[in-house]
């Protein structure tokens, strides 16, 4: 399987804060890649600079095959991203945001309007086609910023706590929304705080104070740490942290 | 992709509860209310007459001042001390003193002296009324074909500015300028908060890690502020010819093609501080601070070339400054483009360079 991920050696430092320090890993394509931390780890700004929002203090890394130093622009071409903190327009339709990105990353106006009825009619949505985004539920909204994110059919997918507040149905959901995204060849890279649904990804990733601590298929790391579930593992390594939350 | 960004900002600005009414409030508000508080029209100027001659001259000078409506003489005393006492009081504005012997002076000698006191408290005023005056003494020393020299106390500058306004009528050199403003403010102060309001709104992040391309991104937060501008300066030019019939001498194409070039300067200037600011209360401050300045360095309100040198070099950094020079220029005198070069050319440059910096200073990466 060829990797479409590759991180070497990469580091961010704020003034004397080392926000990720010197990590290194590859994901592979199709793959749900489990990117697991506190908070205050690291897990947003290694995948800021993955995203092209900002630059690596050193170390290098690829995506999709290109150079995140200098080819930033043609990532952003390959990539889906859907931020912590919600980021469609709450002022305009959900019909409407779902056609402004699609056209920012350059698709046909047919093509946008058929993909469009598509898509609210497997969401559920169509009802709420005409709806402005502030007057959807929470996890109405996170649905509709993931389907957003993969409109246009990236390679890769980067999640940064997509299910964040949201009830466990619709959490139940939203991962099987992932999967099939997986299914589709979508690369899937996601960070999490909760712990069950790192037991659905293919492999994980755990980030203390900036350091990849562990990395391997959930299955493989219970069986490392000698633990019942993702949880306990979690919980091991976090002792370790010495970085105050911030 | 131009195209989907342009009209989500108009929908985005057509849904803001506020936003489109003050558009097309502002400017019909600005223009009926502030030319009567900007008006510097002199009325009802209170005189005070020593008449030591008392001659039938001077009772002639003294009737044409009468049938002027913005001088009232209200008082006559005997010397310049009591009227001198008057003006210390608030009672006069001016004394007028026609000294003994001013029509043996004139009648003898072609020559008579005749001195115009002013209460300069209030400068423009006073200066104004004491024009007012001086003209009138000058259209009877025409008259009788010989010359009153006119002591000025204290001595005053004619502008030039009255020159194409003849009547000295206020409005006619603020409503022009006034539209600048009001362009100034929409067309600056809103792209100002756009940009940054998307960065608290945190839509930013999303635009950011799209294929967007720079200038693309700015073209698309200009052009919306570029058709309203267009509505702006419309509504502003028909509240112009309704309200005061006010037209402009020369074409109105030359009119539109200057604020069509002035907007993407201001609009261009709002986008830069956009993205420099983190918040919007960065943004609002940093919009006041410069707005402040070009609006009171441009001209609006005084005449630009009685500025010190320095403060006229700082002023020629105004954007405003030349837009203000073509809306008098072309509705006072009816200049046209071809002598209006100077000034296009001069906002042509702010255009490339304020719009260069927006697209240089907007980051994608941090």
């Amino acid at each position: 399987m060829e990797d479409v991920i590759v991180v070497r050696d990469l580091t961010k430092r704020f003034g004397h804060f080392v926000a990720v320090d010197n990590i290194s890993f590859n994901v592979k394509k199709g793959e749900i890649f489990g990117f697991l931390g506190a908070n205050g780890a690291g897990k947003t700004t290694a995948m800021r600079i993955l995203c092209g929002l900002s630059r690596p203090t050193s170390g290098e890394a690829w995506v999709g095959g290109f150079d995140i130093r200098h080819e930033s622009e043609k990532i952003k071409k390959n990539i889906g991203y859907m931020s912590q903190k919600f980021s469609l327009y709450q002022d305009l339709k959900v019909w409407e945001n779902i056609k402004l990105f699609a056209g920012i990353y350059g698709m046909k106006r047919n093509e946008i309007a058929s993909k469009t009825d598509i898509l609210l009619k497997e969401l559920g949505f169509e009802k709420e086609k005409n709806t402005l985004v502030k007057d959807l539920p929470l996890g109405w909204k996170q649905k509709l910023a993931f389907s957003v994110a993969i409109f246009h059919n990236p390679k890769i997918v980067f999640l940064d706590e997509p299910t964040g507040g949201v009830d466990p149905i619709t959490r139940r959901q939203f991962w099987e929304m992932i999967y099939n995204a997986s299914q589709k060849g979508i690369t899937v890279f996601v960070t999490t705080h909760y712990m069950d649904e790192a037991e659905y990804c293919d492999r994980i990733s755990i980030m203390v104070d900036g350091r990849i601590e562990a990395m391997s298929s959930p299955k493989e790391l219970k069986r490392e740490f000698n633990a019942e579930n993702i949880d306990e593992v979690f919980r091991l390594l976090a002792k370790k942290s010495t970085r105050k939350e911030i | 992709m131009l195209g989907y960004l342009i009209e989500k900002e108009f929908k985005q600005i057509k849904r803001d509860w506020i936003l489109p009414k003050l558009i097309l409030i502002f400017p019909f508000i600005a223009l009926i209310l502030l030319p009567y508080a900007a008006n510097f029209d002199i009325k009802d100027t209170r005189v005070v007459v020593v008449d030591n001659d008392k001659s039938s001259y001077s009772n002639q000078i003294l009737n044409k001042l009468r049938a002027n409506t913005s001088i009232n003489i209200n008082y006559f005393e005997d010397t310049y001390a009591k009227a001198m006492d008057l003006i210390q009081e608030d009672r006069a504005d001016m004394i007028i003193n026609i000294p003994s012997g001013f029509e043996k002076d004139y009648i003898v000698n072609k020559n008579s002296k005749l001195l115009i006191a002013v209460n300069t408290v209030n400068g423009m005023k006073g200066s104004i009324s004491a024009m007012y005056a001086q003209n009138i003494i000058s259209d009877f020393s025409l008259e009788k074909n010989s010359s009153i020299q006119v002591i000025n106390s204290p001595s005053m500058e004619i502008q030039p500015l009255y020159a194409f306004n003849k009547t000295l009528n206020y409005k006619f050199f603020m409503v022009p300028a006034l539209m600048v403003m009001i362009l100034t403010l929409i067309c600056g102060f809103l792209p100002a908060f756009n940009i940054v309001g998307e960065k608290e709104k945190g839509n930013m992040e999303q635009i950011n890690v799209s294929p967007i391309t720079k200038p693309v991104f700015i073209l698309s937060k200009l052009i919306p502020y570029w058709i309203i501008g267009a509505i702006v300066i419309s509504i502003g030019f028909l509240v112009a010819w309704l309200f005061y019939g006010i037209t402009p001498q020369g074409s109105i194409f030359t009119v539109y093609i200057f604020s069509f070039i002035f907007t993407l300067a201001i609009s261009g200037l709002g986008l830069v501080l956009s993205n420099y600011a983190q918040s919007y209360q960065q943004a609002v401050f940093m919009m006041f601070f410069f707005i402040m300045i070009l609006i009171l360095m441009s001209g609006l309100y005084t005449p630009f070339t009685s500025m010190p040198p320095w403060a006229q070099a700082i002023g020629s950094f105004s954007p405003l400054k030349y837009f203000i020079d073509v809306m008098r220029c072309v509705y006072l005198k009816g200049s046209n483009i071809v002598e209006l070069l100077p000034q296009l050319y001069a906002l042509l440059g702010f255009v490339a360079v304020v719009n260069t910096w927006a697209i240089l200073s907007y980051r994608k990466k941090n």
